[in-house]
């Protein structure tokens, strides 16, 4: 067994006690980041809204709203209902086309100085490959990573949701991949909503996927109970915020017990650093906030303050070293919680002492 | 933009009650029409949305700073932790936000239609047309006399004041929309500005347009962030081009042209809007 880290305070920061020191860069795949703190598709349109609260350049990374090929009106209100610590949402992906998103957006983002990981969205294979194509036109520089939203039903196959099929969730994931410039990270997007999330993660990987971002909503439901009838105008919807996070832990607990080296951006249920760091533990190497913004327009930055003061009174001196920690302090135990699937064939062999993918996940474990 | 304010004072109108909050900031860029969207609860809440409230008046230097002040109804868990807060209690504040009410650049003649506590922006936007030199005349509507909100006030603001309530308990037993063709006539309006729920703003809109007038209706649309990024707030909108857009009520509006809303299909996506329609979608 490991001996967990003291955690030692911090004094509570102010204008003269500076920010602890911990150094905060990450990358997913090859992309850098300064810090691991995102926002999440859908919960922050394309940013200018929030540039009114904070400058964008201060995020690790700016994640924008799913996109699809042609300008979409979403569906009907009631779009939303609250639930205890979440929300259901059922916004049916409105925007205005992935032309425009290249167009308007794109730039935009760049001269704030943000790093953009530009969300795609389709209803077919083919949809997603000329999506990806698309957005390939965009300036250059204006994309640090593509994430693929699988977390739509294909509607050449009974509207089932690409994610929910390993087979589906890849050829998605091949499509988006094969017309994405071949130096920028591929993403795919994962739902909760499924029996083994390894097999699907494998699947996206084996696709091209050069990292995962996990998790999407979980599908739910409310009823008002005075009319009688569904409450969303989309009858099920979404379900989001703190309610989802132990979900969004346990997906990237069991992906990256499984692909270790696969890196994960983390999103579901943060509202603090400890959340973010929670999600660290178990394998991520950034974190979205999603939900927590309509909540707290300055979210992201606080939770990145939060995140960095925990690490340091954790002993942390660089972010990176806590990706996965958790699974080095359990040791062994980690296997009897891992999913019994047995190994992809496409995937590279774990290095046993993390070389190549930068994290060093045994800097801590003092017991081994 | 954000502040963590706190409580002044809670006083009960009616079967409401006025909010008054400080936050600094705010009240210097507060335009009539404006709204505040504001955290339930602490850090920890399982009440994570906002709730949004047009703002009723600010003060930009009170005795501590700038204040603001809101009416609310309380009648969820969200309104009633509001109702229940205590003088110095933080209250998180983001705003001002929305799109205002324009104001016309002549002296004008201006209806002010109210309905229910969705009056509450309407007497710092006749005070904002008084001071240009506009008549101002006010229709207030309720279920009940205790359901109005700002008689008096109104009264005191105002060239002429028609109350009316469902059940007659003040003034003309009916709607809004029974004594203002009246009122309007009479005041020779050239614009009304209306607020309140949305089956009165689409009465007052037609109403309006009946007579050649200009609307400006204030929405209440369930709003998740207040802030323009969640897009749950939306309503169908014909824009200048003729093309229907679902538009976000927190950013776009609150504040539309009464004639530019698709009462009828609010709640729907109609078929010639913008991206509509929609096969399956995800989420
Ligand atoms: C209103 C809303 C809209 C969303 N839109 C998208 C979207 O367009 N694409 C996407 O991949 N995820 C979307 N999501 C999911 C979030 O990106 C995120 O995966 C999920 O909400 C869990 O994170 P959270 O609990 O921090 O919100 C949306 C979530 C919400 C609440
Ligand atoms: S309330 Fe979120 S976009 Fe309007």
């Amino acid at each position: 067994m490991t001996t967990p880290p003291a955690v030692r305070p911090v004094l509570p920061q102010s204008a003269d006690v500076p920010e602890p020191e911990v150094d905060m860069r990450t990358s997913l795949a090859w992309a850098a980041l300064p810090n691991p703190l995102a926002t999440a598709s859908g919960c922050a349109a394309n940013g200018r809204e929030l540039s009114r609260f904070f400058p964008l350049s201060r995020l690790g990374a700016m994640v924008t709203k799913s996109v699809m090929l042609a300008p979409r009106s979403g569906r009907p209100t009631p779009r939303m209902a609250e639930t205890p610590s979440g929300m259901l949402n059922s916004i049916g992906l409105q925007g205005p086309g992935v032309d425009a998103f290249v167009q308007q957006d794109l730039p935009w983002l760049k001269a704030q100085g943000a790093r953009t990981i530009a969300s795609i969205a389709a209803g077919s294979i083919d949809e997603y490959a000329e999506v990806a194509a698309r957005l390939a036109l965009a300036p250059p520089g204006t994309v640090t990573a593509v994430e693929v939203n699988i977390s739509c039903p294909n509607v050449e196959d009974r509207g089932l949701v690409f994610a929910c099929d390993p087979d589906a969730a890849a050829a998605a994931v091949a499509a988006a991949r094969s017309a994405t410039d071949p130096s920028i990270p591929v993403l795919a997007k994962l739902s909760p909503d499924v029996t083994d999330i390894v097999s699907i993660a494998r699947a996206c990987v084996g696709a091209g996927a050069d990292g995962l971002t996990m998790i999407n909503t979980v599908l739910g439901m409310v009823i008002d109970t005075t009319t009688l009838r569904p409450v969303l105008g989309g009858v099920t919807g979404g379900l989001s915020g703190p309610a989802i996070r132990p979900v969004a832990v346990r997906c990237i607990w069991q992906v990256h017990a499984a692909l270790p080296e696969v890196p994960i951006l983390g999103v579901g249920g943060v509202r603090t650093g400890l959340d973010a760091l929670q999600l660290i533990l178990a394998g991520a190497s950034a974190v979205s906030v999603g939900t927590t913004v309509f909540n707290d327009p300055g979210a992201p930055l606080r939770v990145l303050g939060e995140l960095r003061t925990a690490l340091a009174e954790r002993g942390f001196e660089r972010m990176r070293d806590a990706v996965g920690y958790a699974h080095s302090a359990l040791g062994a135990g980690a296997d009897r919680i891992a999913p019994p699937v047995p190994p992809g064939p496409s995937l590279r062999a774990p290095s046993a002492d993390g070389a190549g993918s930068g994290y060093d996940e045994t800097a801590y474990d003092e017991g081994r | 933009m954000q502040v963590r304010g706190e409580a002044l004072s809670v006083r009960r109108v009616g079967a409401y009650y006025a909010l008054t909050l400080l936050a600094p900031g705010v009240a210097e860029r507060f335009r009539p029409g404006h709204f505040v969207a504001l955290a339930i609860g602490d850090e920890s809440s399982s009440m994570l949305l906002r709730r949004s409230f047009s703002i009723y008046r600010c003060q930009e230097r009170g005795v501590y700073g700038g204040t603001v002040e809101i009416v609310v109804s309380a009648h969820g868990p969200g309104t009633e932790w509001l109702a229940s807060r205590r003088p110095h209690d933080p209250v998180d504040v983001v705003g001002p936000l929305g799109t205002p009410f324009a104001l016309p650049r002549e002296p004008a003649s201006c209806t002010l239609v109210g309905g229910g506590y969705g009056s509450a922006p309407l007497f710092t936007l006749a005070e904002r047309l008084r001071a240009r030199g506009c008549r101002v005349d006010i229709v207030l509507g309720a279920a009940t006399e205790e359901r109005l909100f700002g008689v008096l006030e109104a009264k005191r603001m105002a060239d002429s004041v028609t109350v009316t309530t469902d059940d007659g308990s003040l003034g003309t037993r009916g709607r809004v929309t029974d004594v203002l063709p009246r009122v309007m006539e009479r005041a020779g309006t050239d614009a009304v500005y209306a607020c309140g729920p949305m089956a009165m703003l689409r009465a007052v809109s037609d109403v309006a347009a009946g007579s050649g007038v200009p609307a400006q209706v204030a929405v209440e649309e369930a709003m998740a962030c207040g802030i323009g990024v969640c897009m749950t707030c939306v309503l169908p909108v014909v824009g200048e081009d003729g093309v229907t857009r679902m538009v976000r009520s927190c950013t776009e509006g609150p504040v539309f042209r009464g004639d530019t809303v698709r009462w009828a299909d609010v709640g729907t996506v109609p078929a010639d809007c913008l991206g509509a329609p929609v096969a399956a979608g995800g989420h």
